[in-house]
């Protein structure tokens, strides 16, 4: 059954229904009713939740869970996600899944505390020091939140590996109807690698320190390896009328839901129009972008910041095509009808320079 | 012939890195022989720090898990959250556990989280060449107080013991030494103590260990036992600080 | 169709449950709906304000640039409020405190003095659901049959109790609104 509920409690249902048994948290705005779902929450299902001290603790609560076997998560924002990066670099390093999610805010520093897409590349380069990724899932509506946080621990765990997930304050504050039947619980799997106690085996160590260059060279490669793999397998996308399309808009979560009611309006007036919705930040949709462009020459990127987006779309490009870019950072809104005047005007000059 | 002393079964057969006179290699075979005479071998899971303890995990045979600098106690409540049955045993320095991870300490005892840390207390950040940590006591000299710690411009040491004795979370404090046998046996009844509180779910529970390091104290080995006894435990008093009824 | 609806007021007005409410309602109708409160340091000044868009289609953006409706139950919404009303749009006002004379000349004023209706039923505790039924009735969003007929469902288990005194206080205001 449908129920009407916000991004941030939604995602908490989610993942508690897909096996997450351990939330860690600190209050910040605009996700704080994710963590006053599960304090709730979680102890009613046998789990383990904690308001930590700090954002760093959070992180470090969630790795110490993890490395015992749980499926555990925390969720920020901005400021707190920049201080949980610490220990993503460290999960990555040690191999352990964690599931964390960003409600992003407007940046940078303090702040405000609207939507934003301003965290994108902090999201999709590792975000913390050293050579590393993170899975980056980026939905676009509460039922999105709801069908991508079980995803996010099943690739978490499958390749051991931090996976970040994406939204924003209107994200997490809006209310959708959302129902959560499809999610089923996880079969337990036997994890070789988590430390319950020497019992009956060898004793485990599960660190990053490695001071033997050649040592750490290869397991950085070995990280490098899995990286290609989630590249080759884990790339997720929508397309929406890219077909006969003479103009490509990307855009990801809130900013592509705004795109496509654009959309809606410029077809009303004739325009063709599509758009590639990356629903995998990283990986990137590189491939769907690089084929589109043998028959598509422009390309609009969208995005709630001032920039970011956009350098993985011409990345993907290579040179090829024409890059149009619309981006409003600082917590702005932009409107459905605000973007259909700027794409139409885009359209209307690609279809002069066409004619002459 | 009877067999009178032996490597512990909890210590890998590897040489310890540790200084000649560092007190780091009696803590680390004290904790082997209280893990084997308790039969904890199975049932530990050790956190290991940043810092000169950060090596542990190449000398205990038992699960190990190396912790980003100071976050020890929030790890090691991660872990403990998931598996209360086990013994989790958190090893840390002072720079670890009363600089850059003191809220992680103070907030974990603060819950009373069954967990044991083993804090090594030798005044100075060992591992990256001696600079002054927040347990070095005033006037002594490291790479970054080169006229002796000043406590108008540096601070003053740090008692966690006492400053976590005020926490109603904590269940055992005690701070001990090993620089000389009496103290090195006064430690070892100070861990068993620690790891029953904990298996007992009492609540937070500590040793202070004060430990020489004589290689950035620039002392031989003796003068640095001596330090301990003359100038280092008269700031940091030894002895029981709090304990529940376990 | 999308139409959306700004509701907003003083916090304790119960300004969000009326956008609750009828976001619930359209979703049991089986519609399109999304629910966006103000949220963080803007609801501690005392204000609160909530948009509420429902469609047939799905929704792009939750938020309301020019509104189709606003039901402002305090004067400092009105102020705010009515200036982004679409031309021709319909404002409901609770005109027991709300002074409309600096109205725009372009838009459509419903007023419902929310107090008094409420002193009726006993309890100004019930003034958001008078205006409620008051905003069905005009706006034509959902049907107010279907609404009253699943209160229950709508309004949830933890209001059960109250389900009979919210039906009359809608009622007052469904029928303040034909009189």
């Amino acid at each position: 059954m449908k129920k009407l509920m916000s991004g941030n409690a939604a995602a908490g249902e989610a993942a508690v229904l897909a096996g997450c048994t351990c939330y860690f948290g600190y209050p910040i705005t605009p996700q704080n009713e994710l963590t006053e779902y599960m304090a709730k929450r979680v102890p009613e299902a046998g789990g383990v939740f904690i308001q930590s001290e700090s954002e760093i603790a959070a992180i470090n609560m969630v790795l110490g869970a993890s490395v015992a076997g749980a499926r555990a998560m925390t969720s920020s924002s901005g400021p707190g996600i920049s201080l949980k990066q610490e220990g993503i670099s460290y999960l990555a390093a040690d191999e352990l899944p964690a599931v964390i999610l960003n409600m992003v805010r407007g940046g940078p520093g303090m702040g405000n505390i609207s939507p934003a897409q301003s965290d994108y590349l902090q999201a999709t380069r590792g975000g913390g020091h050293g050579d590393y990724r993170t899975i980056v899932l980026a939905p676009s509506s509460v039922q999105e939140i709801a069908d991508l946080m079980p995803l996010a621990f099943d690739l978490a765990e499958k390749y051991r590996n931090p996976v970040v997930v994406l939204g924003d304050g209107m994200l997490g504050q809006m209310m959708e109807p959302v129902e959560f039947d499809h999610i089923k619980k996880p079969e337990p799997v036997a994890k070789d690698y988590i430390l319950t106690g020497a019992k009956g085996r060898p004793s485990r160590m599960v660190r990053s320190l490695i001071f033997d260059v050649k040592e750490q060279e290869e397991h950085n490669w070995k990280l490098a390896r899995k990286f290609q793999r989630i590249e080759q397998n884990e790339v997720r996308y929508e397309t929406h009328l890219v077909d006969d399309a003479e103009l490509v808009v990307i855009a990801y979560g809130t900013a592509a839901r705004i795109a496509k009611g654009a959309i809606a309006r410029l077809r009303q007036e004739g325009l063709k129009v599509g758009m590639i919705r990356p629903i995998t930040l990283w990986p990137f949709p590189t491939k769907i972008i690089q084929e589109t462009s043998k028959t598509i020459h422009d390309f609009f990127v969208f995005e709630m910041s001032a920039g970011q987006l956009v350098e993985d779309v011409k990345l993907s490009l290579e040179g090829k095509g024409r890059v149009h870019f619309y981006g409003r950072p600082g917590g702005v809104i932009p409107t459905p009808v605000e973007l259909f005047r700027i794409i139409s005007r885009h359209c209307y000059q690609i279809q002069r320079v066409k004619k002459s | 012939m009877k067999k009178v002393y032996s490597r512990p079964k909890s210590l890998k057969p590897a040489h310890f890195h540790y200084c000649p006179g560092c007190g780091h290699s009696i803590v680390n075979r004290l904790i082997a022989e209280v893990i084997d005479e308790m039969n904890l071998g199975d049932k530990i899971i050790c956190v290991a720090p940043a810092g000169c303890g950060m090596l542990i995990y190449n000398y205990f045979d038992v699960d190990c898990l190396e912790s980003a600098h100071g976050r020890g106690a929030a790890v090691a409540t991660g872990i403990k959250r998931v598996r209360p049955d086990n013994l989790v045993v958190s090893y840390q320095g002072d720079g670890d556990l009363a600089a850059i991870g003191t809220a992680e300490s103070f907030h974990a005892a603060n819950r009373g989280e069954n967990i044991t840390i083993i804090f090594v207390n030798n005044g100075v950040y060992g591992m990256t060449g001696g600079q002054m940590a927040p347990t070095t006591i005033l006037d002594q000299v490291t790479t970054t107080t080169p006229v002796g710690r000043i406590s108008e411009k540096a601070g003053h040491p740090v008692r966690m013991c006492e400053v976590l004795a005020v926490l109603d979370g904590t269940s055992y404090l005690e701070r001990v030494a090993v620089h000389k046998p009496a103290a090195i046996v006064a430690t070892k009844k100070a861990l068993v103590k620690a790891f029953q509180h904990q298996m007992n779910k009492t609540g937070f529970s500590m040793v202070e260990i004060l430990s020489p390091c004589p290689t950035n104290w620039k002392m031989d080995p003796l003068q640095a036992c001596k330090w301990v006894e003359d100038v280092m435990s008269k700031q940091f008093p030894i002895g029981l600080v709090k304990e529940v009824q376990c | 169709m999308l139409t959306k609806t700004i509701f907003s007021g003083f916090g304790g007005q119960g300004v969000l449950s009326m956008g609750y409410t009828l976001a619930t309602a359209a979703m049991l109708e089986g519609k399109h709906v999304t629910y966006f409160p103000s949220y963080g340091v803007e609801v501690r000044g005392g204000t609160a304000n909530c948009t509420v868009a429902v469609s047939d289609e799905e929704i792009a953006s939750p938020v309301a640039s020019e509104p189709e409706f606003v039901v402002a139950m305090n004067q400092p919404s009105f102020a705010r409020f009515q200036s982004i009303l679409q031309s021709g749009g319909l404002i409901f006002v609770n005109s027991s405190i709300v002074d409309v004379s600096s109205a725009r000349g372009d838009i459509e004023i419903v007023a419902v003095p929310t107090s008094e209706l409420a002193e009726r039923i006993g309890t100004i505790k019930v003034a958001n659901m008078i205006m409620l039924g008051a905003f069905i009735r005009l706006s034509n969003i959902i049907s107010y049959d279907f609404m009253v007929k699943n209160l229950t469902d709508i309004l949830g288990e933890g209001k059960a109790k109250l389900i009979k005194i919210n039906k009359e206080a809608l009622d007052l205001g469904y029928k303040y609104v034909r009189e």
